[in-house]
């Protein structure tokens, strides 16, 4: 019942005339976002943080704003998965095993339709999920004193580095690397710089949305321009668009089935919705009758995955919004939109700033039915846009990136501290580091610190206490085997081969 | 056989080491904690030498890397990404935006004529859409040009 009233007054404020323009708006942006190859979710909310607040929205439209542009970069990059077989953003991976192929079957639109209702059902029941269990989770965490972050910041790091990698010691130094840049900066117990080497610029430490929009979209123009555009979008032609209800009946239990997958797999730390579209696709392959159907355009493969995906998204808000740490890289962008937004995630944000919490979840819910409604019938615009090609969007995205630290920061030092990222994370990607890590390390690494030396403080320098409560001793166990465990799990996750793509197809 | 993972390692462990002789030079107040501020970053760059002396040891087949003339492409725009940033402020949005962004077309793109327009459409465009409709505060031009 706590629960309904709280969403009503989410909805009170989060639904005027306005708010749902600019869930309309984002929900546009997003999904086109999604669907362009080379541009996920991390990079557009990453790219339009800047923008929006030098816009001056208040907190709640911005986090209406961007939230919308988060789902609807889930959404939108199910789009380039079906029809071209390159996922827009590495959750959409998974679909293009069986998206694909029924696109080559001539069944594009209904892929379309299935996988746009399976993005649905998994979003929506993942945020009914996260308006339960995140409340619940809040009042655990008031338990958690400096030696349980600490532990939970660790988990955080090992676990998606196990996950997310395939070399453990790459996850870890990527992780290392933005720790150390987190170190940049004035300490805040002594009030003395670290690391600045006089430059004044560094005294306020490292922007994280320089590095964000320099790791994720400048890295990019490099590998367009490695390899010519190459895997930019042409000519894509589809026919009518119908919903095929006996195929959405079929799918009904895969997409449910993949929403509980997802969800789980998004609530824990590090996991995130690549781990969730995965384990989704092939839970639901292996309980299949028709096992070998599956990669050669099987409904249920496409279903199954992307609600995955999207519930994943919904899950790992839990906790990024209860403790403050994010699960993936798209939820370190979104806390760092809620840092930027002047608003700290954790067990408090529950009980001071309760409308902040709920017209973030009722804006969910509001994005996710405009999603619905836009993507269906309206799929074909955004396949238009598909079309773009990428010397045009390329440039284009670079000069936003510019444009949106310019008027964030107004110096020329951090654009050029992004061009730096820009460098690192091309060369970090060429070597297959994982760059999610070291925005994550650059956004926690204060806070880790802070509660390390808190807990210090506490325990006058006994270095056990951080092993002192039960719940600090699971949550170490936990991160010891979220790094370890992937290593000998690895040979039996072996992920399924994308398939081959027909170049004839787009030469039209 | 050049292996990539062995020189990131191997930069990556001097940086670790300077980072540890620049950690020494931080200056600790009078009232301080019972770690300081100095044990964290010593933890940090502890990390960073353990993984890159597994990268060393242990590398991870290459990746491809790009030859010659593409190096030479890369640089360039790396170059105009650098100068984009000092120039913004000088000379306003539109001329450099123009210019940097063909220069990105033509790389992506390689048609000279198609790209020229790209960068001058996209300097117009972004500048409508984020002065008029969005409302940032970017100059257009040089100071003293007018507007």
């Amino acid at each position: 019942m706590e629960t309904l009233s709280n969403l009503a007054m989410g909805f009170s404020t989060a639904l005027t005339l306005y708010t749902l323009i600019l869930a309309i708006i984002g929900c546009f942006v997003g999904t086109i976002i999604g669907a362009l190859p080379g541009l996920g979710p991390s990079n557009g909310v990453a790219l339009l943080i800047p923008i929006s607040f030098s816009m001056g929205l208040d907190a709640i439209s911005a986090l209406v704003l961007l939230t919308s542009v988060y789902y609807g970069a889930m959404y939108g990059g199910r789009i380039s998965s079906i029809l071209l077989n390159i996922p827009g953003d590495e959750p959409a991976m998974m679909t293009t095993l069986d998206g694909y192929p029924m696109a080559r079957q001539g069944k594009a639109a209904e892929a379309l339709v299935v996988s746009g209702v399976a993005s649905f059902v998994g979003a929506l029941l993942a945020t009914i999920g996260l308006m339960i269990f995140a409340p619940y989770l809040a009042r655990v965490a008031y338990q958690f004193g400096p030696a349980e972050y600490f532990a939970l910041y660790m988990l955080a790091f090992c676990t998606l580095g196990g996950i997310g990698s395939s070399n453990q010691a790459k996850a870890a130094m990527a992780a290392a690397i933005g720790l150390g840049i987190a170190m940049i900066g004035m300490d805040k117990t002594t009030g003395m710089p670290r690391f600045t080497f006089g430059e004044l610029h560094l005294m306020d430490g490292v922007d994280f949305l320089v590095a964000i929009v320099g790791l994720f979209a400048v890295a990019e123009v490099f590998f367009f321009i490695e390899s010519h555009g190459k895997d930019s979008a042409i000519g894509v032609k589809l026919g009518k668009i119908l919903v095929p209800w006996r195929m959405l009946r079929q799918t009904t239990g895969a997409m449910l089935r993949g929403t509980g997958i997802g969800f789980v797999a998004g609530v824990l730390p590090g996991a995130g919705a690549s781990l969730g579209s995965f384990l989704a696709y092939m839970g639901e392959k292996s309980i299949a009758k028709d096992k070998a159907t599956f990669g050669k355009g099987n409904p249920k493969g496409v279903a199954a995955p992307e609600a995955g995906n999207n519930a994943a998204a919904g899950g790992a808000l839990v906790p990024m919004l209860t403790l403050g740490v994010p699960g993936s890289g798209t939820t370190a962008v979104l806390l760092a939109l809620l840092l930027t937004l002047n608003i700290t995630p954790g067990p408090l944000l529950f009980a001071e700033r309760p409308e902040v919490v709920w017209s973030l979840i009722a804006s969910l819910l509001v994005a996710n039915v405009v999603l619905l409604l836009m993507n269906v019938p309206m799929v074909k615009i955004f396949v238009k846009i598909l079309s773009v090609p990428a010397w045009v969007l390329l440039p284009g995205v670079t000069m936003i990136a510019f444009v949106g630290i310019y008027s964030l920061t107004g110096s020329s030092f951090d654009m050029l501290m992004m061009v730096g990222f820009g460098v690192l994370g091309y060369v970090m990607r060429k070597l297959n580091i994982p760059t999610v890590p070291v925005i994550l390390g650059i956004l926690l690494g204060n806070a880790m610190e802070d509660n390390l030396r808190r807990a210090m403080v506490l325990s006058n320098g006994d270095f056990w206490y951080l092993l002192s409560s039960p719940i600090a001793v699971g949550l170490w166990i936990a991160a010891i085997l979220g790094f370890v465990a992937p290593i000998f799990l690895r040979r039996l996750l072996k992920k399924p081969p994308v398939p081959t793509h027909d170049p004839s197809l787009n030469e039209d | 056989m050049i292996k990539g993972d062995r020189i990131f390692g191997s930069f990556m462990l001097v940086v670790a080491l300077g980072y540890i002789l620049s950690a020494r030079g931080i200056e600790t107040s009078f009232m301080s904690d019972p770690v300081g501020p100095r044990v964290f970053p010593y933890m940090v760059a502890g990390v960073v030498i353990l993984c890159s002396l597994v990268m060393i040891l242990r590398p991870d087949p290459d990746e491809e890397w790009p030859a010659g003339p593409m190096i030479l492409q890369l640089g360039i725009a790396l170059v105009a990404l650098a100068a984009y940033a000092e120039a913004i402020t000088p000379l306003g949005f539109l001329i450099p935006t123009a210019i940097v962004s063909g220069i990105l077309s033509w790389q992506i793109g390689g048609n000279p004529t198609r790209s020229a327009l790209t960068g001058l459409g996209l300097a117009v465009g972004l500048f409508v859409l984020f002065r008029v409709i969005l409302g940032l505060g970017l100059r257009s031009l040089p100071a003293g040009w007018g507007f």
